[in-house]
């Protein structure tokens, strides 16, 4: 019996080095080389795999930086010029800060301020519901409510408010990846420049239609009145099918168009309370009251 | 036993009130919104502006391509605006505002109730003319009817299939016209073998029309070539490739189209519409739609001049009903609710369907249990339920190879699913994402 069991042990523990042997020399004969800067920038990459910088996952671009020679037109907005800094040390190329981005959405049509029309039913999914109709509101431009960029988020950075109806960027969170912007069927979301104390102005707005119409179905929307245009001193603000768009690089964020637009469509975020801000609503206030008289 | 295709299939609940209400001329409404992309293919483009007079008949807005079709004033009056408005595809898009004055019809358009039975165009002037006269698949799917007719060198055609199926549940356009203008029907499927060369044509039509089938049955013996053939009711047998499977028994390939089996299918109002275009020298611009339901008071098939609004059709059928949940262009099955009921109807809307609150609303989704029960009545051997995991992971390549292009869009596999899942709301985004990737192939 003992001969048995010990006949096994030494005939399977032959075969197995044998078969060691073998193994060792086909793993050097077949050996792939790898670039072993692929692995060290993988690590210093966030991990987050979200595609953002265009690449298959954190690995494919860990590769196609390694490749590339010029890295400077690659870049992970999760990791931002930090990681990329780290990068670039590790790569030994040269690397120019960015500035941060962070998505905003461009849609105010909240419950309360853009009437419904009708209820919708189906598959709920923008996608889905901007392939069958324009939305269950007047307005066939703005927010379908069905939140496609809160599944697409990898970061938690947006959620749907119940009470608006809207989705909401978390700031913070937010990572610039475009996901949600390209998730979205009515382009609404927008990365724009993460200025000091996360301070942004925008339009927010994508309707095209003419101002009364616009007007009719949301009242928040732009009615392309051109009065943001006239007053910018930047040169910042350009209108086009009756819509008015802040160009982020220009915009110096001086809030003069805030105050003059006839809708509230341009929103100020993260700004201090202004001076003497009574005055200026009820300024604001009249002049709307006196446009109402007018008409 | 009588003749279905060969698989899949659903057979709803029938529910066609409006089966034994005559056509009714509509009412002219005050104005009409005339959308200028009513068809499949490039939109047409307008060649009235604001101010013009135009009369019953004129053109008002050119085709642009081979593949597009021409539209023409359903009403007198004048031009008030070209704007856009919501049509029924749930879209603004641009359409002519005609002001309605009077019913001024153009003088080249015969108005005489005569049969005219003489064809005295050539084939080549016949397809010239139903392209001029803007006529499209008045089925549904408002094709181009002269691409259809226009045979490419190569192509054999032996026979003319005539669908006069109607197979959606509660729709009666279809039905009505083959019992009250079955011979001016006849003399246009006449005009079409003609333009096809083709000695024979085959109408088919679903045993739960009795009455049909047998008035025309009557009638085909005056008519050589013409034969009338019950078939068994089974939906979507009113496809184009489930007829053909059903009639002439060949299977048309994927990605192919009829004409490569050696067929071509027009539907029976078409046939109607070619007619009046060729004898009558009258342009496309009215059609019959059923206005139907369970709780509309007058279920009727209305004759309407293209533009109407829906609203006033609902109003002629006894009025929209409190209960109502949806409005429907088209029938329960391949319709599509409207989200206003001021759209107009173009040249596609076959029937106006109201729907309950509690008989629109859908079933709640819930997880699908690979019954496969979606899988046995697709009429196109697809698996829908795999289609649409396919097209919520965006795996595309996978998508086109699964055959998502040959999926007709019958929507059996919604209506079977017991999980109330949105099949076909899924399937046709992931076709107009392979359509889309097929096209950027092309260029």
């Amino acid at each position: 019996m003992s001969t048995t069991i010990l006949l096994t042990i030494i005939s399977l523990s032959a075969i197995g080095s044998i078969a060691a042997i073998i193994l060792y020399f086909v793993a050097q004969k077949f050996k792939v080389f790898e670039d072993p800067r692929i692995g060290m920038v993988e690590e210093a990459l966030p991990a987050a795999n979200c595609g953002g910088c265009g690449y298959p996952g954190c690995r494919g671009f860990a590769e196609a930086l390694v490749r590339a020679d010029d890295i400077s037109p690659l870049f992970c907005p999760v990791g931002g010029n930090d990681v990329m800094t780290t990068v670039a040390k590790i790569l030994g190329k040269e690397v120019e800060a960015k500035e941060p981005l962070v998505a905003v959405i461009r849609c105010s049509g909240s419950f309360a301020k853009r009437p419904r029309t009708n209820e919708y039913d189906g598959a709920t999914t923008c996608i889905i519901s901007s392939n069958l109709y324009s939305g269950d509101t007047g307005c066939q431009y703005g927010c379908l409510g069905m939140g496609d960029c809160v599944t697409v988020c990898k970061f938690d950075a947006i959620y749907m408010d119940k009470e608006t109806g809207l989705p909401v960027v978390i700031d913070d969170k937010c990572t610039a990846c475009g996901a949600c912007v390209k998730a979205c069927p009515n382009i609404i979301i927008e990365l724009r420049k993460k200025n000091k104390k996360d301070r942004k102005i925008f339009v927010s707005c994508v309707n095209k239609d003419k101002g009364g119409i616009a007007k009719k179905s949301c009242e928040v929307a732009c009615i392309g009145c051109s009065k943001c245009v006239k007053v910018c001193p930047y040169e910042a603000i350009t209108l086009e099918n009756f819509l008015a768009y802040i160009d982020p690089n220009k915009c110096k964020l001086c809030r003069k168009c805030v105050e003059e637009c006839p809708t509230n469509a341009i929103l100020e975020i993260n700004f201090p309370p202004r001076k003497q801000k009574d005055e200026s609503i009820e300024g604001t206030e009249q002049v709307k009251s006196s446009e109402k008289e007018n008409e | 036993m009588l003749k279905t295709f060969a698989k899949g299939g659903v057979h709803p609940a029938e529910c066609k009130y409006s089966e034994d209400s005559a056509i009714v001329n509509l009412p002219l409404p005050k104005t009409v919104n005339i959308p200028i992309a009513q068809h499949i293919g490039a939109p047409s483009k307008a060649i009235v502006a604001k101010g013009d007079k135009v009369k019953v008949g004129d053109k008002i807005a050119e085709s642009t391509g081979f593949v597009s079709a021409n539209i023409h004033s359903s009403v007198s009056g004048t031009v008030a605006k070209i704007d856009d408005i919501l049509d029924s595809t749930g879209y603004k898009r641009p359409c002519i505002v005609i002001d309605v004055e009077g019913d001024d019809w153009n003088e080249t358009i015969d108005r005489s109730t005569e049969l005219k039975k003489e064809i005295s165009l050539t084939d080549k002037e016949i397809i010239a003319k139903i392209n001029a006269s803007g006529i499209v698949g008045l089925g549904g799917a408002t094709f181009p009817s002269h691409v259809k007719l226009s045979i490419p060198d190569g192509k054999k055609i032996n026979v003319l299939i005539i669908n006069g199926v109607e197979c959606e549940p509660y729709l009666t356009s279809d039905h009505r016209l083959m019992l009250e203008k079955a011979e001016e029907m006849l003399v246009g499927i006449q005009i079409l073998m003609k333009a096809l060369s083709v000695n024979r044509a085959m109408i088919g039509i679903e045993n739960n029309k009795p009455d049909a089938i047998a008035h025309l049955t009557a009638l085909v013996k005056n008519y050589p070539g013409i034969e009338v053939h019950p078939l068994k009711v089974q939906y979507p047998q009113g496809g184009e490739k489930q007829l053909i499977k059903a009639l002439i028994n060949r299977e048309v390939p994927s990605g192919g189209l009829p004409l490569d089996v050696g067929a071509v299918v027009h539907n029976v109002g078409t046939a109607f519409a070619v007619y009046e275009a060729v004898q009558k020298n009258k342009p496309l611009f009215e059609r019959v739609v059923t206005v139907t339901g369970q709780l509309i008071s007058k279920p009727s098939n209305f004759m309407v001049r293209i533009g109407t609004p829906v609203s006033q059709l609902i109003e002629a059928a006894g009025g929209l009903p409190e209960d109502t949940g949806k409005v429907i262009n088209g029938g329960p099955m391949m319709g599509k609710a409207v989200n206003s009921i001021e759209v107009p109807v173009t040249k596609g809307t076959s029937g106006i369907l109201i729907m309950s609150k509690d008989a629109a609303k859908r079933k709640k989704e819930s997880t699908c249990i690979r019954c496969a029960k979606c899988v046995s009545v697709c009429p196109q051997g697809l698996e829908p339920y795999l289609l649409i995991k396919q097209t919520q992971l965006e795996k595309n390549d996978k998508l086109e190879q699964s055959g998502v292009m040959d999926c007709i869009e019958c929507g059996s596999c919604s209506y079977t699913c017991p999980a109330g899942l949105p099949l076909l709301d899924y399937i046709r985004l992931g076709k107009s994402r392979v359509s889309r990737i097929i096209r950027s192939r092309k260029q």
